[in-house]
């Protein structure tokens, strides 16, 4: 038996390490000046699946849309567990919304084809939104359960899981495949298995193998470039050493429904936070000080 | 895909659970009136559930014109798929220009399945609504009157307005306990419309097993006065400076997440952008840094009493009253004379 999952994962910026240059001039956000991270829940719908294959079977794959630098998160799936790692680049992606992006992560998981579960994080902290999840499962036509806190039962095609839904949880119960939700109280993520870190630490996407080319033999022409990516690539796949890369064409994605232009929602304006200093009664630390506030506080009718 | 549909009603999602309407609905009833005063249009609700039909009387009372009742025994509690079916064939057939939701778990698990059924927009999470004007950047072209979702994103540092001006209806989930929940009018009238949606058995596929719900210990929320510690507390049993200073004032404990993480209290009484959005009377903040994501949630209060030997720290750009000094014996000063007022 076993169950084949596929999880989602997103490389994020640091949004919890925001430090005065990582915002322009201009009020926008300099993503170059912040860390890029392996987004916090999706650690834990990793770890979700690898328990899950650790104790029925089975294989899990993990997926990320995002720019030829989010090859690390998908390393960092490879050194937890994970047996197939695919990158889904392509310009045409760029400015996706939600909508957007789980259309995209959709047609992914379609290519892949055979799948028993799909894991999300709950959400990502540079959105906060918690939307991937359940477009998607509404695109690939499954049932969604959101906010996965535990595994309950597991047996043939039917899953029982225990929710945490603020106020309680609940249980609920289906049939595969599905689309689940992962919250940061599931489990403890495991850490990177340093005899995987030492195999795995030369995996590589073809972008990235033509990028260091590129920068290696900066002389040489377009054809030599060519040849030696070819070459290089070749070392890599025979050492099983492979992130997968696919664009829109390979996972047939219909660009109406992919980037800007498959997203209804736009950014219209954006504000930095300032703070308002518009300076504010300031109080002596003494008894009296304190005593005059709290009248006035009363007199005000704040108090009592 | 729906078109824009300008005389399209303005909706909200009427959240219930065991027969009570959430807050953040009746939150929702009075800012969609709002808007669509501005709109001149009517306000609808979708009122999903089983025998809760009086509910609709308190939608009316705040401001809804006209209540969507489905009602199907199997809709007794929540389940996404029905949920979602029920909406989205109402939406189909109406075409409401605007549809709010509350951004609690259940209208974060409901909002986006919809979003992706009818392919429209959804923006996670505002902080405000308002109406207003957009030009396309590329196409130059103008759109009047459409709904401006504001958020805040990247953790809280940056406010970023969302429009959506081809696919509607324009959808938002509406953070808890940022719009003003009105007093209700019981003498407005409006209509209940009784709806009968089909389901088939995909809708049905989740079966619910086992529920538990706990009652919400701290209502940070209903709180008029709220004393709130941080980091600086220092220690669990050093919390009780918070809670007496609770005490003699009636207030309800918040807390910042620094003094969760450290154990100091529960993180139901968390105040911030993870934890509950606050606007009571009073706000004492006690050894709290005001972190922008501490802020997100507490500067809408009425009025903010700061407490921190930092003299930079940037809560007090958000104070109203600031003490530079020791918490340690800044509060025992307060409990004193608070006592003596008393
Ligand atoms: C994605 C994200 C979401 C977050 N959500 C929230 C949230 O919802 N709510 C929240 O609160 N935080 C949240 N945070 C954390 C936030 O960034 C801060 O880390 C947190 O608010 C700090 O809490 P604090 O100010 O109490 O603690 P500290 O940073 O430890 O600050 C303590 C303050 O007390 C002062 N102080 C120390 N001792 C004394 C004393 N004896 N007397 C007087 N003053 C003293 C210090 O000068 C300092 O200003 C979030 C962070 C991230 C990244």
């Amino acid at each position: 038996m076993g169950f084949d999952t596929i999880v989602c994962v997103k490389q994020v910026p640091d949004t919890g390490n925001i430090t005065g240059d990582a915002m322009k001039p201009d009020g926008t956000v300099n993503r170059a000046a912040l860390p890029a991270i392996f987004n916090p829940e999706d650690l834990h719908a990793l770890e979700a699946a690898l328990d899950l294959r650790d104790r029925f079977g089975g294989t899990v794959t993990a997926v990320t849309m995002g720019p030829g630098g989010a090859c690390e998160v998908l390393r960092e799936c490879l050194y937890r567990g994970a047996d197939r790692v695919i990158l889904i680049s392509d310009r045409r992606a760029a400015a996706s919304d939600t909508l957007a992006t789980s259309y995209i992560l959709s047609q992914a998981v379609r290519k892949i084809g055979r799948y028993d579960l799909v894991f999300c994080g709950r959400q990502a902290i540079d959105g906060d939104t918690a939307q991937v999840g359940p477009q998607m499962a509404e695109k690939l036509g499954i049932p969604q359960i959101t906010y996965y806190e535990k595994l309950v039962d597991l047996s043939g095609q039917t899953i029982r899981v225990r929710r945490n839904v603020g106020n309680g949880w609940e249980i609920l119960e289906g049939r595969l495949p599905i689309l689940v939700t992962v919250v940061d109280t599931a489990n403890k993520p495991r850490p990177p298995a340093a005899k995987r870190v030492m195999r795995f630490k030369r995996a590589r996407s073809v972008g990235e193998v033509g990028g260091q080319v590129g920068k290696d033999m900066p002389q040489a022409s377009d054809a030599q470039k060519q040849a030696q990516a070819a070459r290089l690539f070749e070392a890599v796949r025979a050492a099983g050493m492979v992130i997968e890369q696919w664009d829109l064409d390979d996972i047939k994605a219909d660009l109406t429904w992919c980037g800007m232009a498959g997203s209804p929602t736009k950014v219209h304006r954006v504000q930095s936070i300032v703070l308002t200093k518009e300076g504010f009664t300031s109080v002596p630390p003494t008894a009296e000080g304190v005593a005059k506030m709290v009248h006035e506080l009363i007199v005000d009718h704040t108090l009592g | 895909m729906i078109e824009p549909n300008r005389k399209g009603e303005v909706w909200l999602f009427a959240e219930q659970e065991d027969g009570h309407l959430s807050d953040t609905s009746l939150e929702l009833c009075g800012k969609a009136r709002e808007l669509a005063d501005t709109l001149g249009v009517k306000v609808g609700a979708v009122l999903v559930g089983w025998n809760v039909r009086e509910l609709s009387y308190l939608l009316i009372a705040h401001g809804v014109d006209n209540v969507y009742y489905v009602h199907d025994t199997r809709l007794e509690y929540y389940r996404t798929q029905p949920y979602a079916r029920a909406a989205c064939q109402l939406i189909a057939r109406d075409k409401p220009q605007i549809v709010l939701y509350g951004a609690t778990p259940i209208g974060r698990d409901l909002a986006p399945r919809i979003a992706s059924e009818i392919r429209a927009g959804l923006t996670a999470d505002c902080t405000d609504l308002q109406i207003g004007d957009y030009t396309d950047p590329k196409t130059k072209k103008e759109y009047c009157h459409l709904l401006h979702q504001i958020r805040p994103a990247f953790g809280g540092n940056i406010i970023a307005t969302i429009v959506n001006h081809d696919r509607w209806p324009q959808m938002a989930t509406v953070r808890e306990g940022v719009m003003r929940m009105g007093e209700g009018d019981p003498s407005r009238s409006g209509q209940i419309l009784e709806e009968k949606i089909e389901f088939n058995d995909f809708d049905m596929a989740i079966k619910l097993i086992e529920r538990h719900r706990e009652a919400r210990k701290v209502n940070l929320k209903a709180a008029r006065i709220i004393v709130a510690g941080g980091g600086a507390v220092g220690s669990k049993a050093n919390f009780k400076l918070i809670h007496d200073l609770a005490g003699v004032l009636g207030a309800a404990v918040g807390a910042s997440r620094a003094a969760i993480d450290s154990g100091f209290i529960g993180k139901e009484h968390q105040v911030g952008q993870t934890g509950t959005t606050v606007r009571p009377a009073l706000y004492i903040a006690c050894g709290i840094s005001g972190a922008i994501q501490h802020r997100a949630g507490m500067e809408e209060s009425a009025k903010i009493v700061a407490i921190n030997w930092d003299k930079d720290a940037p809560i007090f750009g958000v104070a109203h009253y600031g003490i530079v000094g020791d918490i340690n014996k800044i509060i025992p000063m307060m409990i004193k004379s608070i006592r003596e007022r008393g």
